[in-house]
């Protein structure tokens, strides 16, 4: 048992999923992602007991291009994430009724597919694919299953798609330019070949183009905030939760081992551009009157910071960025489902017209309580761990930095619990609001325990990842 | 050379059924007589077939006709695209039944000609193919005589193609001149012992120009729009699929049998050709409201990447094949669409296809495909042409024009996705038609073969 058994079930899902019919098609695709969350924790389980999981087989010849999966610490905790956010993200969207629902669920495995094909990729041009991939189903869920006007969505959607693909044209030049070196697209041979400063340089830009563009950093951020808010919520979560980490982990898994001289040189510059986003995205999450562009800008803040940790280039720098990664997805991922649940409710998304929801729903208000706290970073929150690791890593460089990055931390607490005090306080709606229901109050409990379970006890997931990060550390350090 | 004889023989017994009353059996005959012949061609491949493998080059009738792998893969490339073109026929020539052998025969004659044009070995075989392919395409282009626009249309491609062919015979007589042969292997020795005369550069120049304006590159693609969206739909496809890769095949054969290493000067000529035609190509392509339109520009800056091929010439010619297979499978499968969406009721306003989305999925579907594969998106073989071509240009060293192509990517995508958003967005306006299954079919057998190309681009890789 492999790494690639992941990939083939998602794939026979999405396919599953498209022939099961519109009537059966959400509980097909819930039994898949469940089914890719059990085989991935399999796959983990095997990883820890010392096997080797990766997958390799030729595919094309001429130019050498391999089918090679990586299965380490660092991948399958980002495999993790996104089988179990998948199965949460679906499950979450049960109550929802879709036109051409089979469509709706086989892109969204579709795109679960490509995601864990991205994270798994030891092969330049695989991961290429996979990436490029993952952009296609997004895109058709954000196009044909969001909200708003369909005029502004669709230019909103295609500015989206066109930002992303042309910032990864030039990752995919940057590709071509270190096969000519080295005669491989492996991993392993673009980060054992010697390449000058100025080589480093320009594919580090190439790089960082297209993953600035997906994080996104500013200032290549303006296609972000429109797209979460037109996104049917499920894309939304999709995008939040674990696309936009795709980038992130790709700046570890190939942007600083392949070019790290330019990374170390300009450190300051990259982490005051990261640093600048979260302080944009908080002024501007202070500002917003919808509830959904208030959540995608406190994630432009949430993101930016977690970029940064991973450009100081020590361990304690990755570590928290991985960690804040699974955090970030989970607790996003909850937000916009609750926003989710008020949006559908009430059928506006303006914050000034909700309000007086806590006194009709005691366990709604209570779980959103909890979200809402641990994306502030409580401690005794799992984002509390990944923040302090990420602003502790930031002080190593930078205390100046690392205390305007805190402002995340004190302008996300003002706004995010001024945002519950008018959205669920004040007197009561004159609306009725139904309390959860079982199968979202589950989706809701998932989340929350792993919030809870690993803010109190993160060991094992540090234990997982670190020594894979240390690999990392070893190559930028070489 | 039997292929040569063989397509050629098809084509008559096509007229001669028509005297015999047979029309019925015409199509299924000729997709059967094809689908032998591509057979025959495929195992003929060294490789392929054990008992062929040491044959390198096999030439007849006086090294007129050479046949080697080059050949035989690109003649079963058209011979495979003719297949979908005739399986598409009956449908859409429904209203001019009495006229159906004579559209076969002269497709299957235009496959002729093109066979010609990729297994020369003589400057007069070259010229025989093209014009045999040319004067097919023109009686096609004007085959609807009572529509003004394809009149025009045909009328327009007589005048422009022959004096293009004007200037390829002029060329080849200079060339002539300058080397005293017609032979492909005479001219090469003459040029590389630095026999030929002065006017041997002209020569090359003036067939280059002939050429160019074969496969519609700027500055020489004034004809091409118009020709585009005046002839009928399926005369629309089979110049922008079979006969642009024919002509562009056939040009890189020419260049490369007559002299190796191309010189500094010429590529510079080219690259800046194959700019131009980018840039122009999928520009233009952005203000267009007729699909027609919006493909024929969009073939113009396919002509532009393809001419990235003679960037570093002794490699390339895999990649040519693999970009002309991604590039037609996905333009046939595209026409197919659209031929399905708008008949031959000649009104190809990009409006037609809103809803279709909803009205025909699997038709939208064959079509996003289609598109996303000649926007260079991964798994379909479009990604992998555009990936394959860049890949030997930067080994060349041409950066500057692969950063071109790849901005010129990003344009593409534009107004591909505009199409594919009006199928996913808008309400249709039409009412629901069924489609005929031969369109169908055609369709997903093209973007099939798209995608499988994709997947395992080994399998036409190895052979050049």
């Amino acid at each position: 048992m492999d790494v690639s058994f992941i990939l083939i079930t998602l794939l026979i899902g999405a396919a599953a999923t498209y022939f099961a019919g519109n009537k059966w098609a959400s509980k097909v695709a819930l039994l898949f992602s469940v089914v890719a969350f059990a085989v991935t924790l399999y796959t983990v389980n095997l990883l820890n007991n010392g096997e080797n999981v990766s997958f390799l087989k030729n595919w094309i010849r001429n130019p050498r291009i391999t089918f090679n999966l990586i299965g380490d610490g660092l991948s399958l905790i980002m495999v993790l994430l996104t089988t179990s956010l998948t199965a949460i993200i679906i499950l979450a969207t049960l109550k929802n009724t879709f036109k051409n629902a089979k469509s709706f669920y086989a892109l969204i495995l579709f795109m679960a597919f490509a995601m864990v094909g991205t994270f798994l990729s030891a092969d330049g041009f695989l991961y290429y694919i996979f990436w490029e991939l993952s952009l296609i189903p997004i895109y058709f869920i954000a196009l044909i299953w969001g909200g708003g006007e369909a005029e502004a969505r669709k230019k909103d959607v295609i500015k989206f798609f066109i930002y992303t693909f042309a910032g990864s044209l030039f990752m995919l030049v940057a590709f071509i330019y270190l096969y000519q070196k080295t005669g491989s697209f492996a991993n392993g041979a673009f980060t054992r070949i010697n390449l000058t400063d100025k080589e480093q340089f320009w594919i580090f830009l190439a790089f960082f183009l297209a993953y600035a563009i997906k994080i996104p950093i500013i200032p290549f951020h303006t296609w972000q905030a429109n797209v979460y808010q037109k996104a049917p919520s499920a894309g939304t979560m999709l995008l939040s939760g674990i696309m936009l980490k795709m980038a992130i982990y790709s700046i570890i898994r190939w942007q600083l081992p392949i070019a790290p001289a330019p990374a170390k040189e300009y450190m300051n510059v990259l982490i005051i551009l990261c640093v600048a986003g979260v302080i944009y995205g908080s002024i501007l999450a202070l500002k917003q009157q919808d509830l959904k562009k208030l959540l995608a800008y406190s994630s432009l803040a949430h993101v930016g910071l977690i970029a940064a940790g991973a450009y100081t280039l020590t361990l304690d720098g990755l570590r928290g960025a991985v960690l804040q990664m699974i955090a970030h997805g989970f607790v996003v991922v909850g937000l916009f489902y609750a926003a989710e649940i008020i949006i559908r409710r009430y059928n506006t998304t303006e914050i000034s017209e909700m309000g007086g929801i806590r006194i009709q729903t005691p366990r709604f208000t209570s779980m959103f309580m909890i979200l809402v706290l641990a994306s502030v970073a409580l401690p005794a929150t799992f984002n509390f761990i990944g923040e302090f690791e990420l602003l502790y890593s930031l002080a190593q460089t930078n205390v100046w930095i690392a205390v305007l990055g805190g402002t995340t931390i004190i302008l996300g607490a003002f706004y995010m619990l001024r945002m519950f005090q008018q959205v669920m306080l004040g007197e009561q709606n004159a609306k009725p609001f139904a309390d959860v229901t079982f199968g979202e109050g589950f989706a809701f409990v998932a989340i929350i325990g792993v919030l809870l379970f690993f803010g109190l006890y993160p060991k094992p997931i540090i234990d997982f990842i670190t020594p894979a990060l240390e690999n990392t550390l070893n190559l930028i350090n070489r | 050379m039997t292929t040569l004889i063989a397509i050629a023989g098809l084509g008559i017994i096509c007229l001669i059924a028509e005297i015999f009353n047979l029309r019925k059996a015409i199509v299924p005959v000729t997709i059967i007589g094809l689908l032998a012949i591509l057979c025959l061609n495929v195992v003929s491949i060294p490789g392929v077939h054990v008992a062929n493998l040491n044959m390198e080059e096999r030439s007849f009738y006086n090294n007129m006709i050479v046949q080697n792998n080059y050949a035989i893969l690109f003649s079963s490339l058209f011979i495979l695209l003719t297949i979908f073109l005739v399986a598409l026929s009956p449908d859409f020539h429904k209203e001019h039944k009495a006229k159906l052998s004579d559209f076969i025969s002269i497709k299957l004659f235009l496959l002729a000609g093109a066979v010609a044009m990729v297994s020369f070995g003589n400057m007069a075989m070259f010229f025989l193919g093209i014009e045999i392919l040319s004067i097919s395409l023109y009686i096609l282009a004007a085959s609807e005589p009572k529509n003004v626009s394809s009149n025009e249309a045909g009328m327009k491609y007589f005048l422009m193609g022959s004096f293009a062919s004007g200037f390829i015979l002029f060329g080849i007589a200079l060339i002539y001149g300058a080397t005293g042969a017609f032979d492909i292997t005479a001219i090469y020795e003459a040029v590389s012992t630095g026999a030929a005369k002065g006017w041997f550069f002209p020569g090359v120049v003036l067939l280059t120009i002939g050429l160019l304006f074969k496969i519609a590159a700027v500055p020489f693609h004034f004809w091409a729009p118009d020709v585009y969206e005046g002839s009928p739909a399926l005369t629309t496809a089979t110049m922008s699929t079979l006969a642009k890769v024919a002509a562009m095949a056939a040009f890189y054969k020419l260049m490369r049998g007559i002299n190796l290493e191309v010189p500094g000067t010429y590529v510079t000529v080219l690259i800046i050709v194959s700019a131009l035609s980018m840039f122009v190509g999928n520009l233009t392509a952005l203000k267009q409201n007729n699909v027609k339109r919006m493909l024929a520009f969009s073939g113009i800056s396919h002509a532009g990447f393809m001419l990235m091929v003679f960037l570093n010439p002794p490699v390339t010619a895999g990649t040519l094949f693999y970009y002309a297979a991604a590039y037609t499978l996905a333009g046939i499968a595209a026409f197919a669409v659209v031929i399905s969406v708008c008949g031959d009721k000649r009104n190809e306003e990009s409006f037609k296809f809103n809803g279709l989305g909803k009205t025909n999925p699997l038709m939208a579907a064959v079509l996003t495909c289609a598109l996303l594969s000649m926007a260079g998106i991964p798994i379909f073989s479009g990604f992998f042409a555009k990936f394959f071509l860049f890949n030997q240009a930067l080994k060349a060293g041409q950066v500057a024009i692969v950063i071109i192509a790849v901005v010129n990517s990003i344009i593409s995508v534009g107004y591909y996705f505009k199409l594919i958003l009006a199928m996913y967005t808008k309400e249709s306006t039409e009412e629901k038609q069924a489609v005929p299954f031969a369109y169908t079919a055609v369709a997903v057998v093209a973007i099939l073969l798209n995608i499988l190309l994709g997947i395992f681009p080994d399998m036409v890789l190895g052979y050049l």
